[in-house]
């Protein structure tokens, strides 16, 4: 659809333009600026051309948090587009039970990043959190995100899927429900068994929400920081320190501005191009939905 | 005022949706446009209104290029197939808000909501909420809001498709007797060639994006100027029979031989296609021009008073309506007979290149 | 193949119904003959797609029961009954082929693959889908959707009835003729049982050889298109039935002239002997097509007043004004039209008396 009116309403977006234009094109500035040049102090500095970045892309430790990344992402995205999937299956299609389950599921939603982290801290704890207690102590196998990268990995892939499958069986629940009666009517008549209802009804009407989910799933994980950074700082040794992690250690913590620089613009660029899949990808959907 | 358009083309992504519109519409006309599912009638209502803006061409009201000009300056009410009202307002407010925002005063408001719901019948539920009406009431409100306000153009957009048979038959009633009283250019597309001829006025038959043909609308449907016109403006669809002309007489078929007199009498020879509207077959012989076509029945469907009567000739399928029930085994050999002064011609390129003149019509 | 009994069927979607407006099926006891060409006829909101799902068993009726063939289905799940569907809006597995779509019922029910080949085959030349079978489902026209959704109920042999919730909805005019007709050509070939849910009379009139008529909930009459446009048992059936509806004028009797504001229309004698016994409110009812329009006056002729001529094509419909009331008569292409005063001429073979909104007879 082709949607024009008069010209004034650019005004009305201005101001938006000049907050972007502060809050994101002018840092962004600043970090190509500091991208290509070795700085000491205050007004010391010196143009070295692309060798932060040289030097950042055969980091070896950037390497190593990248592929955690990518192992990370993947294994959240497996369990939780599935999971999703099927409470969304499993929920009521009517009555009191909708709104109950709805509100339920939001709830982790609805909590600040930080606060999630120190819930699951305090819950996973070895010696007084309720899960990590639990398991030491009833089944008697050792459990501690503190010490074993394992364990680590575990509590904060927890915490990722209860924190997120809630967006996926949100969006799963809405594909659902747009899914005419109808279908469902025809397919009981033809006879079809519960799992052909889900792979030719359901599954390929819940394609287009179920592309956005994984794709938004995708990116959010990506760009994973405070839950780690709570839980364990990166650690054991670097065992959870993903791209955001590391990024922070050498931006903030050794005060690296170039080489951090040259890093947030890789970062800045890997992001891009999943966001340019991601519109792709939209617009598939989009017209396979039309076609 | 006058509305015209000029060149008008609508491309979306590689598909014409549009292709080279020009029409004029006269101050207070009555027009009705007519076209297939597709064809682009939406379309061409929406660059009225001023809802889409054509990738070429000019939007002109009273000589004033308007084509960019946002809806909502312009004098425009448009009724859409579905029935669109506000959920959350009464109908009495769902009428009411096209004045509103214009800021007419409160009695006249009142009066005037009051005097439009009493002519759509809806006076006693002014203070329903849309979703507690049924759906010819819901399109009673959405056709009162627009007709609240009197605008210049007023566009309904297949108004009764979604409406029970029953419903659409007393709405096209009522709708008529409102668009006489008012001064608007009134543009109504539909798909039926019926509700077309009973809205009357003039008409625009479009398909794929083409105009195919304009004029009063009894007229464009006793002279359809194409094989396709005639097909879209005709209902049960207009019944072919390819023919070949030698001098003063016709090969119709394989074995139908007809003198060609009356409108047909100047034809040169060559091959025609020769088009009879389902009511001009009949089952007996009504004058002794009649042409006779020996064909087997396919089908008898029976509408209360009238019989349809699907007949194969020549393997090409024949639809005959007939007055009265009339019994026909399937597979039955039927003999029907046609007056030659009913016949549409057209040539190879289908174009008519003679039609039943009026006074044959008349005279029947 | 099956015989349909509905019995004291009932049916509200209230949880506990009270009042008899609280049910949208009140009292449903009527009988669908194996083979047969049913319509259920009706405005919205009257029942119709509501019966047609106790009959499919998408819907457990509050009371009553469903037979097939004498035996109770009432309880038993649509797969189980044996009997096709084809929605209003086309339902098709979009993801598969015409072929796929086609197979997936006998699919489901395990049959051989050589079989299910053989039966999709078939229908699919039936339904003239042969050459689209390898396509994709979704790229098909509404028209060519709305077969599929009939082939899949076609490829059952063991299926009983097929059931049609308003199927050409989404059709365009000219295609109808040609969908339309080819569901006739397969009733005709299968004599199956064919049930057809539509609010447009021309489709249920041409496509049935029965047609039953719900109003607010209740059947109010079966019968073959001609009983209905000749003898409408009430007198919703007249208007509901025709193009326009039936016209009625109330009336008072007057030996056998029955009189209207002054004017006298004659009847025949059987009429108005049955006429002077009945009770209520009277009407007489005409259909515009047998009303006759006369210049002068004539014997017997009640003068009238024309308001309106609307062309449409095939024939002509002429709004007068009798006694206050609009009549409408139909009168064939080409026929002149007078303006201003006409004489009405009632033919008494085509008048009927209605007593409380009921035909008398």
């Amino acid at each position: 659809m082709e949607k024009w009116a008069n010209n004034k309403a650019w005004f009305l977006v201005l101001p938006v333009v000049i907050i972007v234009a502060f809050s994101a094109i002018i840092p962004l500035m600043t970090v190509i600026n500091y991208s290509v040049q070795d700085i000491w102090g205050p007004g010391q500095s010196v143009f070295v051309g692309t060798e932060w970045f040289e030097e950042m892309l055969g980091d070896k430790r950037l390497h190593d948090a990248l592929w955690r990344q990518f192992l990370f992402s993947g294994l959240v995205l497996l369990i939780e587009m599935p999971l999703g999937v099927l409470i969304a299956l499993a929920m009521p299609k009517r009555g009191w039970g909708v709104s109950a389950c709805l509100v339920t599921i939001a709830i982790p939603l609805l909590i600040p990043w930080n606060v999630i982290g120190t819930i699951w801290i305090i819950f996973t704890r070895p010696d007084i959190g309720l899960f990590g207690a639990g398991i030491n102590n009833l089944l008697g196998i050792a459990f501690d995100h503190t010490a074993r990268p394992l364990d680590a990995w575990i509590t904060l892939m927890l915490m990722e899927i209860w924190h997120w499958t809630p967006l996926v069986i949100l969006l799963a629940y809405a594909g659902l429900r747009a899914i005419p009666e109808a279908f469902y009517q025809a397919a009981k008549i033809d006879g079809a068994s519960a799992w052909a209802k889900f792979q030719y009804i359901q599954l390929p009407k819940m394609r287009g929400v179920l592309t956005i989910a994984l794709l938004l799933r995708f990116m959010d994980s990506f760009l994973i920081y405070a839950e780690p950074f709570v839980l364990t700082g990166g650690g054991p040794g670097n065992s959870t320190t993903f791209l955001s992690i590391y990024l922070v250690k050498i931006a903030l913590g050794q005060f690296d501005l170039g080489p951090g620089a040259a890093f947030s613009l890789i970062y800045f660029v890997i992001v891009l191009l999943f966001s340019f899949m991601f519109y792709q990808a939209l617009q598939r959907v989009g017209k396979g939905e039309k076609g | 005022m006058g509305l015209s358009l000029q060149n008008i083309n609508k491309i979306v992504g590689r598909e014409t949706h549009l292709n080279n519109i020009s029409l004029e519409f006269e101050p207070g006309s009555r027009n009705v446009i007519l076209g297939r599912t597709l064809a682009g009638k939406t379309s061409l209502l929406r660059i009225m209104a001023g809802l889409d803006r054509p990738t070429r061409g000019k939007v002109l009201i009273d000589g004033k290029d308007v084509t960019g000009v946002s809806v909502r300056k312009r004098s425009v009410a448009m009724v859409y197939q579905q029935f669109i009202n506000y959920p959350s307002l009464t109908v009495y407010k769902n009428i009411a808000s096209p004045l509103k925002i214009t800021g007419v005063k409160k009695t006249e408001i009142e009066r005037r909501v009051r005097e439009i719901a009493e002519m759509l019948h809806i006076e006693d539920l002014l203070d329903r909420l849309p979703n507690e009406l049924s759906g010819g009431q819901q399109q009673r409100t959405a056709i009162a809001r627009s007709l609240v306000k009197d605008t210049d153009l007023l566009l309904l957009d297949e108004p009764l498709v979604n409406l029970d048979y029953k419903l659409r038959e007393e709405l096209r009633v009522e709708l008529q007797g409102i668009f006489k009283q008012r001064k608007a250019i009134d543009i109504y597309t539909t798909t039926e060639p019926t509700e077309a001829l009973m809205l009357g006025g003039n008409i625009v038959v479009i398909d794929e994006g083409r105009i195919l043909q304009t004029g009063p609308t009894p007229e464009v449907y006793r002279h359809p100027a194409t094989l396709k016109v005639a097909e879209v403006f005709s209902d049960p669809p207009i019944n072919y029979i390819s023919g070949e002309v030698h001098g003063s007489t016709a090969r119709l078929g394989h074995d139908i031989e007809i003198l060609l007199a009356g409108h047909m009498k100047s034809l040169p020879a060559g091959n025609y296609k020769f088009g009879v509207r389902s009511h001009h077959f009949f089952l007996s012989r009504t004058s002794k021009e009649d042409a006779k076509i020996q064909g087997r029945v396919e089908l008898s469907e029976i509408n209360g008073s009238e019989t349809f009567i699907h007949v194969n000739y020549d393997n090409s399928r024949l639809v005959v309506q007939e007055n009265g029930i009339q019994p026909l085994r399937i597979g039955a050999e039927i003999t029907i007979y046609v007056n030659p002064s009913s016949f549409f011609v057209y040539d190879d390129a289908g174009t008519l290149v003679a039609a039943p003149s009026r006074d044959v019509i008349e005279k029947a | 193949m099956a015989r349909i009994e509905l019995s004291e069927i009932a049916h509200s979607y209230l949880p506990n119904p009270k009042e008899e407006s609280d049910y949208a099926l009140k009292q449903i006891h009527n009988t669908w003959e194996d083979g047969g060409a049913y319509a259920l006829l009706g405005p919205s909101g009257c029942g119709k797609t509501t019966l047609l799902n106790v009959i499919s068993g998408l819907l457990t009726p509050s009371n009553g029961r469903v037979l097939y063939d004498g035996k109770d289905v009432s309880r038993l799940p649509p797969e189980k009954r044996n009997i096709a569907q084809v929605f209003q809006f086309p339902v098709l597995y979009d993801t598969m082929t015409v072929f796929g779509n086609l197979a997936f019922p006998l699919q489901n029910r395990g049959l051989p693959s050589s079989k299910i080949t053989q039966r999709v085959h078939e229908v699919a030349e039936i339904l003239d889908l042969t050459p689209f079978l390898k396509k994709r489902a979704a790229g098909l026209a509404a028209d060519a959707k709305q077969k599929v959704s009939l082939g899949r109920g076609l490829v059952r042999s063991d299926v009983a009835a097929i059931l049609f919730d308003e199927p050409l909805t989404v059709i365009d005019p000219q295609l109808k003729w040609d969908l339309r007709r080819k569901i006739k050509e397969i009733h005709e070939q299968l004599k199956l049982t064919f049930i057809y849910v539509t609010h447009d009379q021309v489709e249920a009139l041409t496509f049935a050889d029965k047609v039953v008529i719900m109003y607010e909930g209740e059947i109010i009459q079966i019968g073959t298109p001609q009983e209905l446009f000749e003898n409408p048992e009430h007198t919703f059936v007249g208007y509901f039935i025709g193009s326009p509806g039936m016209n009625f004028l109330e009336c008072t009797l007057d030996g056998n002239v029955a009189r209207v504001d002054g004017a006298g229309i004659t009847l025949d004698e059987k009429t108005a002997a049955l006429g002077l016994k009945a009770s209520g409110k009277l009407e007489v009812g005409i259909r515009p097509m047998y009303l006759k329009l006369r210049f002068e006056p004539v014997e017997g002729g009640v003068p009238a007043q024309v308001q309106a001529v609307e062309d449409q094509g095939s024939y002509k419909i002429v709004a007068l004004t009798l006694a206050g009331k609009t009549l409408r008569a139909r009168l064939p292409e080409g026929k002149p039209v007078p303006d201003g005063k006409v004489w009405l001429v009632f033919p008494p073979q085509w008048i009927r008396l209605f007593a409380d909104g009921r035909l008398i007879k």
